[in-house]
Parts: C-alpha cells; sequence; structure tokens
C-alpha cells in the first residue's frame, strides 16, 4: 500500500510525487510514457538526444534526474485502466508490467490536456495531425509532418508549430488563424506576466514573418482536400462567433495540415474517480471541481495540472506543489512545500489568457458538415447525430445509445465535444444543461489477458447459482 | 401544471413505456416520468440477452411471450434469434444444467442436450473442455442501447406525454389522486405506476410502502471489433456468464457479476474483483479472446424480493398505486408483462395472471 499515487509524470504531476516523496510519504509516480515530463516536457529519443537544448527540453531534463534519484517509486510505460475506492484506499488497474493492481491511501490524478479538434471534411485524411500532437513529433523525434504543412485553427499553438516546421527544415502554406488579430490584442495584458514567453512568441512571428508564410487571420479550414493522403485545403473568412463565410474560399496547396483548436482537460480518470466536475469554458471546459490545493469533491482524491483546468506549463509545476501541501496537511504532516505566489498568479493569468483563445464560439457547428465523420471509430456522421437529436435524444449518453457515436475503442474522448457542440446548436440548451456521458472504465482500451493472470477454473469464484 | 392525467407511469422503461402504450391504446390519459433518458436505466444498459435456457421455470410462459414481443420489434431493436448454447465444465455444473434444464423444458422451452464433440463443428472457438451443453433455437439477443430510440418513437406516436429529467423528489395524496413533484414541478394524476426498476423501493417509500425490495448491480462488458469467434448465445450452467457476438465484431459479456453502488448513490460502479474474474471466465470458454482488449464496462441495476418474482399488481393498501417490477429475466419478459400490467389497470381480463406485491415472500434459495 503506497501513502500517494501520482497518475501522470508531466510537470504537475511530478512535482507532486517527488514533493509528497521529499516529504517521507511511500509516493508512487504512474505514467503510460517511458520517461518523465508529459506532454510539454516531453523526452528525446536517443536518435536525437544530442540535439541543441531548448527551455523545454532543459525543465523536462531536469525534472526526469529529479524522478531518476530514485526517492519516488515509479511505473513508467504503464497504463492506468481502472480507479475505484473502499473505504479508506484507492485500487487501481493497471497493465503493461508485472503488478496488476497498485493500492494507495491518497490519489492525485495529472493527467493533463487533450485537443480539441473539430471535424471537418477530410479530416480523417492521412497527413493531418493535431497541433498538440505535431509538437510531441517535434519534441521527440524532430520530425515535421510533411514537406509543406498548413497550420490551422486557434491559440499560441498555431505560431509555435508554425515555427518549429520552419526551424526544421519544413516549408508552411500558411497559417490559419481563427482568432483575428483584435482578439490577441485582447489577451495581450494577460500575456505580459510571462516576458520571456512573449519574447519566444515573438522569436516564432518573427521566423513566419521572414519566411514569407502567409497567416490568414480570422479564417478556418473549411475542407481538407485529397484523395489517399492530404493534397490542400480550401479556407474561407470566419465571422465573429467563427460561423464559415463561404464567400472567398482559397485552396492551398499542402501535404500535411496540423489542426486544432485549442486543449481540454483529460478529465476522464478524475470523472471515474467519482469526482464532482463542473462546465467552466475559461478553464478550457469540463474540470473537475476543486478548492485551490487541488482537493477533489471525493475525500482522498486530488487533482492537478491541466486536467484541472487549461492553464499551461508554467502554472503546473506550482500547482503540483500545492497539491502535495493538501497532502500533507490532510495526513496531518507539517511538511509544506514554499509556494512562489506571485510567480504562481502570474502564471495563472498567462495561462488564463492563452486559454481565452480557444474558448469554442457557436460558429463551430458551421465547420461540421452534414456527410463529415464526426466519430471516427463507428464511423457516424453529423447527420445521423443530427437525426437522433432531432428525434428526442437530448443526453450524452442518450445519444451515444441511439447512434453508436463514442462507442467505439476512443471511448467518445474525440467526438465528445462535437456532439456537445451540435445538441448546443440544435437545443440551444447550454453545456451545463446538455451534462456529460457517464464516466466508465477502462480509460484505454485493456487486452482482456492483461488484466489477471491466467485462471485456474476451479479457483474461479462462483458465487451462488440463480434461481430456479 | 394543472392537466389531470389518468395515469402517471413512473419510471420511462420497458416496463413504463410498454403499460403507459398499452394504457393510452385502452383510452387513458397517460403520463410518463423519467428521471434521467427514456429506456436510458437498466432497459438500455444490461447485456441484451433473450435466452430461455435463463428463465426461471415458473415465469417461462411469460417468456416465451415476451421473446415473441422482441421478435415482433425486429431490427429496430436490433433483434437477432441465434440459437443458444449453455454449458457446463464439470460434473456438478452438467448435473445442475440436467436437472434444470429439463424442468425448463417441461415448462415449455424449446430445450435440448448436445454431444460436447458435436458442439467443436458448429462453435469452433469455444474450448474443448465442456463436459456438458444444452441448446434452444429460440436464444438470441436484442441491442438494450436502442431500447430509449424505439419506445421514444412508440410512446411519441401513441401521443403519450413524456418528461424526461423528472426525478420525482415528492408524491402527495389529494382528493382526487396524487401530485406528483420534482423540484418545483408538479404533474397530477388520478393513478399512479411505479415502473422505475430499481428505485422502486425510495419512490414507494414516498407513498408510505415499505417493499423489501433489493438491488443487483450487474456488470457488462464490450470487447472491440473482433474476428467472428461465436454466432450464438454462450451461457454457462451457473448462470454467470453470457456471451453474444454482434454483426459488427463486438462482443457482450455479462453474467451477473456484482458491481458496487446503490441506486439512491447513482448509476453504480463497475468493481475490480467481479469484473476480473468475469473475464477470465469468458476467456476460459473463448479461449482466443484473451488477446482481445475490453472497451467498455458498466453496470446497471437489477431490483428484485426475497422469492425472486415480479411485483406485478396493486402497491399493498392502495387501489390507485400499481406497482410493476423486479421482474427477473425482466428485458425479455418486459414488454409482454408491461401489456398485462395495462390490462389489469384498464380493468381487462388477464391472458395470464401477474403477481400479487401483498404476497407473502420467501427468500428465494440461491444453490
Amino acid at each position: 500500500m503506497y501513502d500517494v499515487i501520482v497518475i501522470g509524470a508531466g510537470p504537475a504531476g511530478a512535482t507532486a510525487a517527488l514533493e509528497t516523496s521529499y516529504g517521507g510519504l511511500k509516493t508512487l509516480l504512474i505514467d503510460e510514457q517511458l520517461e518523465a515530463g508529459g506532454q510539454v516536457w516531453r523526452a528525446r529519443s536517443k536518435s536525437i538526444i544530442n540535439a541543441p537544448k531548448n527551455n523545454y527540453s532543459i525543465a523536462g531534463d531536469d525534472l526526469r534526474s529529479r524522478v531518476g534519484a530514485g526517492l519516488v517509486n515509479i511505473l513508467f510505460g504503464v497504463r492506468v485502466w481502472q480507479i475505484e475506492k473502499a473505504n479508506d484506499h484507492w485500487t487501481l488497474g493497471i497493465q503493461g508490467c508485472e503488478e496488476k493492481q497498485v493500492k494507495a491511501k491518497k490519489l492525485v490524478i495529472a493527467t493533463g490536456a487533450q485537443e480539441r479538434v473539430i471535424p471537418v471534411p477530410g479530416w480523417t485524411l492521412p497527413g493531418v495531425f493535431g497541433l498538440a500532437g505535431a509538437t510531441a513529433l517535434f519534441k521527440e523525434h524532430m520530425i515535421i509532418p510533411g514537406r509543406r504543412t498548413i497550420v490551422a485553427g486557434n491559440g499560441p499553438l498555431l505560431f509555435y508549430v508554425a515555427s518549429e516546421v520552419l526551424r526544421l527544415g519544413g516549408q508552411v502554406s500558411a497559417v490559419v488563424s481563427l482568432n483575428s488579430r483584435k482578439d490577441w490584442l485582447g489577451v495581450l495584458p494577460g500575456m505580459l506576466r510571462n516576458p520571456s514567453l512573449i519574447i519566444q512568441g515573438l522569436s516564432w512571428m518573427f521566423s513566419l514573418y521572414k519566411n514569407r508564410v502567409p497567416i490568414y487571420w480570422q479564417h478556418a479550414v473549411k475542407s481538407i482536400a485529397g484523395k489517399s493522403s492530404v493534397e490542400g485545403a480550401n479556407i474561407c473568412a470566419v465571422d465573429k462567433n467563427w460561423s464559415l463565410i463561404s464567400q472567398g474560399e482559397q485552396y492551398i496547396k499542402g501535404e500535411s495540415v496540423c489542426y486544432g483548436q485549442g486543449l481540454m482537460p483529460a478529465i476522464e480518470a478524475t470523472r471515474l474517480a467519482g469526482a464532482d466536475h463542473h462546465f467552466d469554458e475559461k478553464l478550457g471546459g469540463w474540470v473537475p471541481t476543486l478548492d485551490k490545493y487541488g482537493r477533489t469533491s471525493v475525500s482522498g482524491l486530488y487533482a492537478c495540472g491541466d486536467n484541472a483546468g487549461i492553464l499551461g506549463a508554467d502554472a503546473a509545476p506550482h500547482r503540483g506543489g500545492l497539491t502535495a501541501n493538501a497532502i500533507f496537511e490532510d495526513t496531518g504532516m507539517s511538511n509544506r512545500v514554499d509556494i512562489n505566489q506571485k510567480a504562481y498568479d502570474a502564471s495563472i493569468k498567462f495561462g488564463l489568457a492563452a486559454t481565452k483563445l480557444s474558448i469554442p464560439r457557436a460558429g463551430y457547428e458551421s465547420f461540421i458538415s452534414a456527410e463529415t465523420e464526426v466519430c471516427r471509430c463507428e464511423g457516424i456522421s453529423r447527420a445521423e447525430i443530427d437525426y437522433e437529436i432531432k428525434n428526442g435524444s437530448l443526453s450524452p449518453d442518450a445519444i451515444k445509445s441511439g447512434t453508436r457515436c463514442g462507442m467505439g475503442p476512443c471511448g467518445g474522448r474525440f467526438c465528445n465535444e462535437s456532439v456537445s457542440i451540435l445538441t448546443e446548436y440544435l437545443t440551444g440548451k447550454n453545456r451545463k444543461e446538455i451534462g456529460i456521458t457517464s464516466a466508465r472504465p477502462p480509460l484505454r482500451p485493456v487486452c482482456m489477458d492483461s488484466v489477471s493472470n491466467e485462471l485456474n477454473y476451479n479457483d474461479l469464484p462462483i458465487p451462488g447459482v440463480s434461481p430456479l | 401544471m394543472t392537466c389531470t392525467f389518468d395515469i402517471a407511469v413512473i419510471g420511462g422503461g420497458i416496463m413504463g413505456c410498454g403499460a403507459a402504450l398499452q394504457l393510452a391504446g385502452g383510452g387513458m390519459n397517460t403520463v410518463i416520468l423519467e428521471q434521467g433518458d427514456i429506456g436510458g436505466g437498466a432497459s438500455g444498459v444490461n447485456a441484451g440477452t433473450l435466452s430461455m435456457q435463463i428463465k426461471r421455470v415458473k415465469l417461462m410462459p411469460y417468456a416465451i411471450k415476451g421473446h415473441a414481443e422482441w421478435e415482433s420489434m425486429g431490427s429496430s431493436v436490433g433483434f437477432k434469434k441465434t440459437g443458444g448454447y449453455t454449458l457446463a465444465f464439470n460434473d456438478r455444473e452438467a448435473e445442475l444444467l440436467n436437472e434444470r434444464m429439463n424442468m425448463k423444458r417441461e415448462a415449455g422451452a424449446n430445450i435440448t442436450f448436445i454431444e460436447p464433440s458435436k458442439l467443436e463443428n458448429i462453435e469452433p472457438h469455444l474450448t474443448k473442455k465442456i463436459v456438458a451443453a444444452s441448446y434452444c433455437p429460440d436464444d438470441g439477443f436484442a441491442n438494450s442501447s436502442l431500447t430509449g430510440q424505439y419506445y421514444r418513437n412508440r410512446i411519441e406516436e401513441a401521443g403519450i406525454h413524456f418528461f424526461e429529467r423528472y426525478k420525482v423528489t415528492g408524491i402527495r395524496s389529494t382528493s382526487e389522486g396524487y401530485e406528483i413533484n420534482s423540484g418545483g414541478e408538479t404533474i397530477s394524476a388520478r393513478r399512479i405506476l411505479l415502473a422505475c426498476g430499481g428505485w422502486m423501493k425510495t419512490i414507494a417509500a414516498m407513498l408510505g410502502a415499505d417493499l423489501p425490495i433489493r438491488a443487483r448491480v450487474n456488470t457488462v462488458s464490450v470487447t472491440e471489433r473482433a474476428p467472428k469467434f461465436i454466432n450464438s448465445v454462450i451461457g454457462h450452467a451457473t448462470g454467470l456468464l453470457t456471451m453474444k457476438q454482434k454483426d459488427n465484431g463486438t462482443l457482450l459479456i455479462g453474467g451477473g457479476w456484482q458491481g458496487k453502488g446503490k441506486p439512491e448513490d447513482g448509476r453504480g460502479n463497475v468493481s475490480i474483483d467481479s469484473l476480473i474474474p468475469n473475464l477470465q471466465l469468458a476467456q476460459f470458454v473463448v479461449p482466443e479472446l484473451s488477446k482481445i482488449r475490453i472497451i467498455r464496462s458498466w453496470t446497471g441495476f437489477e431490483s428484485n424480493v426475497p422469492d425472486f418474482y415480479p411485483l406485478a399488481g396493486k402497491l399493498p393498501n392502495n387501489d390507485n398505486v400499481f406497482i410493476l417490477g423486479c421482474v427477473r429475466g425482466g428485458y425479455t419478459i418486459g414488454p409482454y408483462i408491461s401489456k398485462l400490467m395495462g390490462d389489469y389497470i384498464l380493468d381487462k381480463e388477464l391472458e395470464l395472471p401477474l403477481f400479487d406485491p401483498s404476497r407473502k415472500m420467501e427468500e428465494g434459495k440461491l444453490i
């Protein structure tokens, strides 16, 4: 039995785990990747280990060396598939290692963010990457998604991805930004709280300018074209609500499209663990309801990092430290991690400003044409979902039952957002009223023989036979 | 709301919707009050098994009629008559199978026994460790996910009023009938039918009735799309496994393994301690499943009373409140027994008798 288990070894989770283990609590840190760092401080593959360092790799290497020092127990390359609470402790079902279950008195969930990708015709073609997915290619492998790339969507990630493609030797056909220049001006005061990132942002913009990359402000990809893989994209202007304006369509060539509309908290684990959640668009969508230390509504359950609201990498270590403090307090210990409140406040302001650029707008509905595949696991089009909603299914669970949308291996991770957007559009209800699908294990598909050791038939715990 | 309905049906599952259709057909102004989505409770999350081999002997006539109802609903509920095999893996189970299936056959189910060696050609992916097997050609399944869509269409067509997300918080008796509250909203009706599955005890308590209802928390899992492993519904002599493969390749694995939670607290939760033996048993029966992934597991509440027979009749000491639930095998039997219930409330002659909730109930034995 561990005192603390932390799921997710990004900057928030790893910080929480390091601090609780420094404080003397027996701590286990679990991550599905092979090394700590999460998405933002992702470790490099061996083939690029000697490439020049940058801010992300330096911060990540520092974190990895502290995690590697051996005080905190680690299970990397391991996936959690089930979380349940019994009286005073948590049991996690895990796969990818010899142990099948681990237990702890306190559980910290630091599962980070996931991408928001609004379907458009062609979005499932090979050559379409999520914006955050593309950053993983850069950080881990220094690979670019294709020779000529169209970068489209919103938020700061657009410009980071475009400049990285250029830096790594690719071409950028265009940056297609839903945000207008005015949107950016609106969030600048918040962003100025982190001058070093502003400087970094300016250097991204400078590289685009130097390479004469056209930037289409307040534009969207209307469709992605190609037979067997991406050949180009049709783009058009959007109005203030980000509804497509059909006149003045343009075709841009490119062999890949990096595409995404910001980040959402990855809340499957906190939901499965039974925590209360609420909708907060400023924090990226549905988030666990927390106190300022990261305590959830369930005793012994904590959340920190982007899964507790999208605030980004700078805020994450502070949030991890605060959660460690909550655990110390809840276990009756006097240790406290020093939190630099001023730096934390600044990182929150920066994070909220960056997230604001990606707050969904009503026009997303216009991106998804009737034939567009919304649920790629089950091949469900928008028309089928619209029909189900018009036929009276109003909750995400009812729509899922009636159409199979979200019943495939991804568990609705990609299509739930689109279904809510369509429900919002067709019913006029808000996201809070619409709600969210029921939480169900496993968190990731789990191979049947990996959940348990081999069965001796006579050992099966056969309860009473059903009544005759 | 000032409108007074002839009857308010609390619970929009198979039982409630089925009865409401019959009541509306008989001329009653009917309203359905559902706390979640129509067909979204146990009716929509069970494993969908339509098997005569797992029905209780005394309920067999109802199951046969219920099965016919499902068959008539056809593709709109994903009905498939595949036939089903029930398997035994040791002498004790073989004996149990023999005794039980003979009794069920006598009760009218079309059940025969089959040599395990013959099964090898019919279901080649099953384990070779089968000791005894029974077969029923009528067995099959429907897709419980489609229950809500199906009944929503039916009750809309029939012009029945229904309210979803209407969680009953109080019931008050008036001179003309009852006032049913949900938060600030009130609906009045002359009669009430309680058809709210696992939530029956709580609602009945609002009418002063203390019914000995318990809720089982049954677990169901579904796999990713797999190669064709089984053609028919596969069961286990103890009843602890049901398995079927849909046309899309996914396999549904059930068997009544118990999760955790109470209806009062939400939807219930999968428990790792019962899910694992459930999955182990499935892999034992179809060994090639071991490399297939589970993509979702969930639970549904199945209510019962000590004798494991239905509650279908008048609420004790109450002439205008009716109750329908705790039907062992409720998914199969529901579309039929709900019609009977409607007829009973309409004071029509019944094709088969119902089950008086006021009866003395002795604890049914679990062998």
